[in-house]
C-alpha cells in the first residue's frame, strides 16, 4: 500500500483541532503553550462548548491566545484574570469562563486575585501554566524558580537567603475551601498530554456543576529561557520541576 | 492486525523543535535537510516503520501534525 492511498480523510486518526485558528503561534519553537492551546481547543470543540465559552487572557507570552482559539475571549490587565473572570462569570452564569496564565502573572503580581478568587469558589476554570521564570520579558526569576535555578536576574542560582523560596500556588489554593478541583499535570509526552487533556475537561465540567473553581497546573517548559533545547528542556522539567511541583490530583471534592 | 501510518507535516508552520522525534516510539520522524520559509529544519517522516499512534500529533505544540492510519494484514 503507498503512501498516497492511507492519506484518505477517512484514515485520519489524529488533526489539528478545527478551533485552533490559522495563524502562526508566536511562541518559541517547542514552547508548551501551543501544547495547551490545542488541548483547550479540543475540548472546547468536543464537548461543543464553543459559543458558551469565555476565556480570560494574561499579561505574559500568552497574552495573544485570542488569537490561536476561536472563542469570546477578554484581556485583563497584568495578574487580574480571574478578577475580570469573576465578574463574566457572575454576569453570565451559563457560560463556561476559564483563565489561561502563566507563573508571572498568576503567582506573582496577581497572587491577591487567585488567592480571594480560590476563596470566594468563583465557578470558573484556571489553567496555570509553571515553567518557573518569565518567559516573555527574557527569562527573569519568577517566584516559582526552583532554588538553584539560573535566570537572568538570578545568575548564580536562585539562592533563598537573597531570593525565597519557591512559591507553590496549587497546594497553598488547595487549603481554601473554595477550590473543587485542583490538579497538577505536564504535557511533555503524548500520554502526559492525554492525562493533561483529561483533567482540563474535568475542570470545565466541574465549573458547570457549581462546587467552586478549579485549578489545572500544567509544569512546563520555557526553553528559550533556560537556553535548553525543547527536547532538553522537556528532560531537564522531569528531572527537576517534578521534584518540586510533583503531577498528579491534590484536590477532588466530587471524588468517589 | 497491524497498523501503518503516514504522517503529514504542515513544513510552513514546523519550527523544527524536534519534540515529536522524541515521543515516536517507532523512530519514524527525522529533521529535513531542506529549510522552510522561517528558516527552520522542518519535520519530516522516515522509513516505513511508522505505525499511526498519532504521539507526534499529540505533543505538537503548533498542531502542524496530520496522522493517518489504516489496518493491514
Amino acid at each position: 500500500m503507498n503512501i498516497e492511498d492511507i492519506k484518505r480523510p477517512e484514515n485520519i486518526v489524529y488533526k489539528r483541532p478545527a478551533l485552533l485558528t490559522d495563524n502562526v503561534m508566536h511562541y518559541c519553537p517547542g514552547c508548551s503553550h501551543g501544547t495547551v492551546h490545542k488541548l483547550v481547543a479540543e475540548i472546547i470543540d468536543e464537548m461543543g462548548i464553543q459559543e458558551k465559552t469565555v476565556g480570560v487572557c494574561p499579561v505574559g507570552c500568552s497574552v495573544f491566545a485570542y488569537n490561536y482559539i476561536d472563542i469570546d475571549w477578554q484581556e485583563a490587565a497584568h495578574g487580574r484574570a480571574p478578577a475580570v473572570a469573576t465578574a463574566t462569570k457572575r454576569l453570565y452564569p451559563d457560560k463556561y469562563v476559564f483563565t489561561y496564565q502563566g507563573d508571572g502573572d498568576l503567582a506573582s503580581i496577581g497572587t491577591a486575585e487567585i488567592i480571594h478568587a480560590c476563596s470566594r469558589g468563583e465557578n470558573i476554570v484556571v489553567i496555570f501554566i509553571n515553567n518557573g521564570i518569565y518567559g516573555m520579558t527574557g527569562g527573569q526569576m519568577a517566584p516559582t524558580t526552583l532554588i538553584g535555578m539560573k535566570t537572568a536576574t538570578t545568575p548564580y542560582g536562585r539562592d533563598p537567603k537573597l531570593n525565597g523560596f519557591p512559591l507553590v500556588i496549587a497546594d497553598m489554593v488547595a487549603q481554601l475551601d473554595g477550590t473543587a478541583f485542583i490538579t497538577r499535570q505536564s504535557v511533555h509526552t503524548a500520554a502526559a498530554a492525554r492525562k493533561a487533556k483529561a483533567a482540563i475537561r474535568k475542570a470545565f465540567e466541574y465549573s458547570s456543576k457549581g462546587v467552586g473553581l478549579s485549578f489545572v497546573e500544567i509544569v512546563s517548559t520555557c526553553n528559550s529561557g533556560w537556553k535548553m533545547s525543547p527536547v532538553d528542556a522537556n528532560k531537564w522539567m522531569v528531572e527537576h520541576m517534578f521534584a518540586k511541583y510533583p503531577v498528579g490530583d491534590i484536590k477532588d471534592v466530587l471524588a468517589k | 492486525m497491524a497498523f501503518k501510518g503516514v504522517i503529514e507535516v504542515d513544513t510552513n508552520l514546523c519550527k523544527g523543535c524536534s519534540v515529536c522525534i522524541a515521543n515516536c516510539p517507532t523512530d519514524s520522524i527525522q529533521l529535513s535537510r531542506a529549510v522552510n520559509s522561517k528558516g527552520y529544519h522542518y519535520a519530516e517522516m522516515k522509513g516505513d516503520a511508522c505505525v499511526g499512534c498519532g504521539a507526534c500529533g499529540v505533543v505538537c505544540p503548533d498542531s502542524v501534525i496530520t496522522v493517518y492510519r489504516v489496518k493491514i494484514q
